[in-house]
């Protein structure tokens, strides 16, 4: 699928992508609060935390990747 | 990207305005009324974005992965964290300490130092003495009954080691202590969110 017949103008493809870069960078800030909520949490001596957070980021990430996958499919260059 | 016209400069006058492609630019004017240099350097507008908007979120999405990479470690550290239970240790005999003394002394490592405290109701408390901000150590002030961090005037309090003012948020860690036969014994560390 190239840019030009996937059935978008390039002004709704730029509205695609604009959205996906926002889910992408929430995404991302809900990793770093993650990140430093499980730190908190764990230089506080809360160990029950740490491996369910760390699921939580995995599943954030494979989000980010499909939503990268996307992107790619958008403009395939 | 656009490809480039095949004459230099193009000749738009002899072409159908219909059939020229229509390429959005910044200053908002037609692709026949931009200056020279443009033709010279024609830049797709739309497609840079994409590429840039691309990158960025490659980048992102890189930066997500080294998150859960650290996430990961982290719990490595708390299964790690979660085996070691520290040896209990003879710290000192309850008369060598008077009330409103402090004495420093290592608990559960030699390079875990401690802060071991008569309180003036006669109980003895003992704290991890590296504060919970930037882990600089912190100093008893009996006659404040609070201990001070002078790295950055971080202030905790003497009988639960809960932090007072400054950037502190977290108690200081509580090593728990029994005394058996007019001896202090450290058992155990606490580390504590609130
Ligand atoms: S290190 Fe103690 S207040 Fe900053």
């Amino acid at each position: 699928m190239s840019p030009a017949d996937d059935g978008h103008t390039p002004d709704q493809r730029g509205i695609l992508l604009d959205g996906i870069l926002f889910l992408v960078g929430l995404i991302l800030m809900l990793q770093l609060w993650l990140l430093t909520a499980t730190m908190e949490a764990f230089l506080g001596g809360d160990l029950e935390i740490a491996w369910p957070a760390a699921l939580a980021s995995l599943a954030c990430q494979a989000l980010n990747l499909g939503l990268w996958r996307i992107l790619g499919a958008l403009d395939p260059r | 990207m656009q490809d480039h016209p095949a004459e230099f400069p193009p000749d738009y006058a002899s072409q159908d305005p219909a059939a020229l492609p229509r390429i959005r630019f910044p200053d908002g004017r037609s692709e026949p009324d931009q200056p020279g240099w443009r033709h010279a350097f024609p830049i797709d507008w739309a497609r840079d974005q994409v590429v840039s908007r691309r990158d960025f979120t490659r980048l992102m999405v890189l930066t997500g992965l080294a998150f859960t990479v650290a996430q990961f470690g982290v719990g490595l550290a708390s299964l790690r964290a979660g085996r070691a239970r520290p040896e209990p240790k003879a710290l000192a005999r309850v008369e060598e300490i008077p009330v409103g003394e402090t004495v420093r002394l290592h608990y559960p490592g030699p390079r875990d130092p401690i802060l071991l405290t008569h309180l003036s109701t006669g109980a003895f408390v003992a704290y991890g003495q590296l504060c919970t901000h930037l882990q600089c150590p912190v100093v008893p002030r009996a006659e404040l009954g609070r201990l001070e961090c002078p790295c950055h005037n971080g202030w905790f309090d003497m009988a639960e080691g809960r932090p007072m003012a400054g950037p502190p948020r977290r108690p200081l860690t509580r090593i728990q202590l029994e005394i058996r036969d007019g001896v202090i014994h450290a058992t155990g560390v606490e580390e504590r969110t609130a």
